[in-house]
Parts: structure tokens; C-alpha cells; sequence
């Protein structure tokens, strides 16, 4: 592991300015991945920002929406109150991801900053574009039974050469892009605001970069606005053993229903893009309607209808479709 | 509450400082050492203190205070191995994939092998040699025995470990919670069955963990 400089600043914007003034320097929270990342020789800051001290932990319910700070760590998100009773599908999102350990040390965001578990990433010895921009992509004609079905825009659209097809691996993430979460940025020239959506890219150009944060910008808080999926939301996630693993496929329902009817829906599927992948139609397909598993099917294969396999994750689409299914219908209280 | 991490180490000696003031110094020179960098470096009271070479820290394991000097890049499971003795605590994959190297810090169970030491400056670490009370096992250490939970024992610390905190956090009511709680340790022998019997049956007693 190259030598780095370790630093602990007490401000956000002492932080901000010493990532600011060291192109190479990094900010680490719970260090799951970044540390992961560093032994492999992936990463290799020159300077590590350690930013646990910053006053980033509160979570707090202000107005009309939920605050939360970076720092908060998952399992401490997962367990409180204000989330468990207004945003019941954020909690089970975290706890759907990795283990007790992992949970007690990641913070929301290095949740929303991790990096794919594509196995070409992390193998140096084999090609891998978001490493190396430029050097191929190993998965496209290699291992890729884990890889995305998505790829730009709304599903429709080809892969790049210069491209990437590995999946975004968070949990959280997805829960966060139903629930169209906004996230709090500080940097070198204040506090912006980006949403969900925004916040991470797709791959089709400079597949190296992961979301549009800029230089020395640190995520401070996410916020999710009140709503009212709390009684008929679901995350249903799909792998590979019953826990300890990142999603083969997973989906984040959530209905807002009355009378027997949905009146608001949103939905948001895990393992299938280079991010959290939003489907956007949903709300106008269920509007008004009478769930029903014939409904729920017609609005699966609608989404799926963009999707595009690689040589080994054709399944995936068949899962995706019937996790969507399932997700729904489990939402919306029926059997 | 949270613990106070920028604890002031009380026992700051003047070689020490003098070294630490010499080798920032010296940094200042090479690279491009910020001000509040060597600031820091004149107040050793301040969190770590150091360069890329060396830092030192102060923390407390198994209830004892310890002030160490070490690289920056050391993990907090190669400082309790290599430095501080305390072997119990395995290295199994060194990636965050295993659960052998869990330890308790401020009360929660964490990858010491995910964690630079020189974050830790400030907490205060249990390692399994700090669960029993002298010769008196750990009931879950017991429990372990009589029920049986490992064969080759490598994966043990970290199963004990994460098991304690699973007792703790209210996480091991039923089997299938014991089993999804603890998914994060591995055992390659396959003796989770024991291994939650063992869980479950210190939950059922209510012993103290």
C-alpha cells in the first residue's frame, strides 16, 4: 500500500479545503471499501481525510422531510424510530445489505459512494475501464452472469467500447432513488443539492467516474421528503445465498393506496445498471387501478422491455420481471 | 454517548515529541505539509499525531490504555496481532469477507481488518481475550463448548465476538434471526448449527453478555 498522510479535520470546511488543496487526497468514513480499495492498490490516496469527527451524525425530522447526516452509520439508520415509522423501505434496504459487522462501520455516505463489486475491477491483472479508462472492458465478452441489463437512457441504447457494464452494488441506494432522496453536497463552493437520480451516472462515458460529485466535494446529509408509501412499501432482494451478498436482482415498491386502489407508486430496481435504475412510468401505468398480479405482470414487462443480456445474465431478466412482480404485490397486501 | 475520540493521551513524553516535531519537520520540507499539520504535530494533544511514516496513537484494549507508534497503513487487526500480541483475533480473507478478525469497538462489532488503527485513536477496543473475567470463560465461550460450535476453532474469536453483539443488539430471538444477524461470519467447517445453539441457548438464559 503506497504511503499516505492520514489527517483529521474537525469542520466541514476544513475538510473540504484540505481535499480541496490535494487532488490526491481521499475522505474516508467507515472505510469498508476505501480500505479494501487501498490494499488492492486501487486506490492509493496521498493524503487520507479521515472525516468521523465531523458533526454529520444527527439524524432529525424537520418540516416536511427526514435529515439525515453522512455519518450516520447503516445500522443505526436502520434501527431508528423516525426512519422505521415514516420510511419503513429505507430501513429494510439496509438491513437487506451486508452483515452486522459491515453495517455497524458504513456511514449513508460511504453507502452511496461504494464501488462495484464487479470481480474485473478488482483484479489487476485483467482489463477493466472504470480502473483504467481505455483498457476494455473483461466482462463484456468474459464473466458477466452478475452485469447490468440497462444500459443508458431508458434502457434503450447499446454498449460502448470505452464502456462499463458493471452494477451499482448498494441496497440503501435503491430504497433512496424510489423514495427520490435528495442528497447534500459541500464543497470548495458551498452546499449544493443534487437528487437520487442525478446524483449517480451511467457508464456510457467515463465509465471511472461513479457520480457527479466534484473535486474535494464531500456528501454532508441525504433528506427524504414525507410521504405515503409507509404502509404499502417492500424491498425484495434477490441473490445468490439467503444473506451476505449483493443483489443478483433487487427492487424497492412503493404504492400509495386507498380504497382498494393505488393512487401514487414509485419503484426502483438494485443489480441491474451502472446505478440505481428508476422506473419512471410506473406511477402513470397504476394510477387509479385495482392491484392485481396480472396488473403488476403487465407493468414488469413493460419496464423489461429495454433490458438487453449479456451472455450469461439473460436470466436476470426473467428475475427482474418476477421480482418486480412479487415486490409489488407484497406492497399492495395481496397474495 | 459518543466517546470522546480527541481524548487528550496524558502522558505525552518529551523524546517522543521531539522525534515527531523532527520527522514533520522533515516532511514539511519534502512535501507540502499544511500548517495545521505541524500545528498539530507542536500539540501531540490533538488526535494522532504524525507523518506518513509514523503515527502515534492512543487507545484503550481489553481495558488497558495504550500508546503506540506505528505506520499509518497498519490495520487495527495488524496492530493487535503484531504489535500488541494479542493473537486471538484471526486474519482470515484481510477483506471485510470473513468476520474472523471481529472485535468490539466502543461496543460495536467491527472489521478490524477495515479499519486503519490510527482512526481508532481515542476508542476503546475488546478483543476476545478481554471477554472472559480472568479464568472465568464468557457464558458464550461456554456455550461454545458444551454445545460444540467449531471444529477447527480459526473462525471462533470472530464467531464469539459477533455473537456477543448479536445477544446485545437484540438480534438472536429466533434461529433464522441468529443465522441472518451472524450471516457475516464464515465457517468453513460448518458448525453454524452449534454455533447458533450456542447463541440461542445464552439468549434463552438470560445470561449476562
Amino acid at each position: 500500500m503506497k504511503p499516505f498522510q492520514y489527517l483529521r479535520p474537525k469542520t466541514v470546511q476544513e475538510a473540504v479545503t484540505m481535499a480541496t488543496d490535494n487532488p490526491e487526497a481521499q475522505y474516508i468514513a467507515g472505510g469498508t471499501n476505501l480500505v479494501d480499495l487501498m490494499k488492492r492498490g486501487i486506490a492509493s490516496p496521498s493524503k487520507l481525510i479521515d472525516i468521523n469527527h465531523l458533526p454529520l451524525k444527527k439524524i432529525e425530522h424537520r418540516y416536511d422531510r427526514l435529515r439525515i447526516g453522512a455519518l450516520v452509520l447503516n445500522s443505526d439508520l436502520a434501527q431508528h424510530k423516525a426512519v422505521l415509522t415514516r420510511q419503513p423501505l429505507l430501513a429494510q434496504a439496509l438491513l437487506a445489505g451486508a452483515s452486522g459487522q459491515l453495517r455497524n462501520m458504513a456511514t449513508v455516505g460511504g453507502n452511496l459512494l461504494q464501488r462495484t463489486r464487479c470481480s474485473y475491477f478488482y483484479d489487476l491483472a485483467l482489463p477493466c475501464n472504470k480502473r483504467k479508462p481505455g483498457a476494455g472492458c473483461g466482462a463484456e465478452e468474459g464473466i458477466n452472469r452478475t452485469h447490468a441489463i440497462f444500459f443508458a437512457g431508458n434502457g434503450f441504447g447499446g454498449i460502448e467500447k470505452s464502456s462499463c457494464i458493471a452494477v451499482h452494488p448498494s441496497d440503501m441506494c435503491v430504497a433512496l432513488t424510489a423514495l427520490e432522496t435528495t442528497v447534500v453536497i459541500n464543497g470548495p463552493d458551498g452546499e449544493r443539492r443534487v437528487m437520487m437520480k442525478d446524483f449517480h451516472r451511467l457508464s456510457t462515458q467515463q465509465p471511472e467516474l461513479d457520480t457527479n460529485l466534484g473535486p474535494g466535494e464531500l456528501v454532508t446529509a441525504i433528506e427524504v421528503v414525507d410521504n405515503a408509501f409507509a404502509k404499502h412499501s417492500h424491498y425484495l432482494k434477490v441473490r445468490d445465498r439467503a444473506s451476505y451478498a449483493f443483489a443478483l436482482v433487487s427492487v424497492a415498491a412503493a404504492l400509495q393506496m386507498d380504497g382498494g386502489r393505488i393512487w401514487d407508486a414509485r419503484m426502483a430496481l438494485g443489480g441491474v445498471a451502472h446505478k440505481p435504475w428508476r422506473y419512471w412510468s410506473i406511477d402513470l401505468m397504476l394510477r387509479g387501478q385495482v392491484p392485481s398480479e396480472k396488473l403488476f405482470r403487465e407493468v414488469a414487462e413493460h419496464e423489461m422491455e429495454g433490458a438487453k443480456a449479456t451472455a450469461q445474465n439473460a436470466f436476470k431478466i426473467k428475475l427482474a420481471s418476477n421480482a418486480m412482480v412479487a415486490a409489488l404485490k407484497t406492497a399492495a397486501g395481496i397474495s | 454517548m459518543e466517546p470522546d475520540r480527541d481524548a487528550i493521551p496524558p502522558d505525552a513524553e518529551n523524546e517522543d515529541r521531539r522525534f515527531f516535531l523532527k520527522q514533520s519537520m522533515f516532511i514539511a520540507g519534502l512535501s507540502m505539509a499544511p500548517a495545521d499539520f505541524l500545528q498539530a504535530a507542536l500539540a501531540p494533544d490533538d488526535g494522532p499525531v504524525g507523518n506518513a511514516v509514523k503515527v502515534k496513537l492512543s487507545l484503550t484494549v481489553n481495558g488497558k490504555r495504550k500508546r503506540i507508534t506505528i505506520d499509518p497503513r497498519m490495520t487495527l487487526l495488524d496492530l493487535l496481532r503484531e504489535n500488541l500480541g494479542l493473537t486471538g483475533t484471526k486474519k482470515g480473507c484481510d477483506f471485510g469477507q470473513c468476520g474472523a478478525c471481529t472485535v468490539h469497538v466502543d461496543g460495536r462489532r467491527t472489521l478490524s481488518c477495515l479499519t486503519f488503527a490510527v482512526m481508532q485513536h481515542g476508542a476503546k477496543i475488546t478483543t476476545i481475550e478481554g471477554l472472559s473475567d480472568g479464568e472465568k470463560l464468557h457464558p458464550l465461550q461456554e456455550a461454545f463448548i458444551k454445545h460444540d460450535g467449531f471444529q477447527c476453532g480459526y473462525c471462533t474469536p470472530g464467531q464469539i465476538m459477533s455473537g456477543v453483539a448479536c445477544i446485545r443488539e437484540g438480534c438472536a430471538g429466533s434461529a433464522g434471526e441468529v443465522r441472518e444477524y451472524m450471516s457475516g461470519n464464515l465457517c468453513r467447517c460448518g458448525a453454524y448449527p452449534n454455533i447458533v445453539d450456542a447463541i440461542l441457548e445464552v439468549k434463552k438464559e438470560g445470561l449476562k453478555v
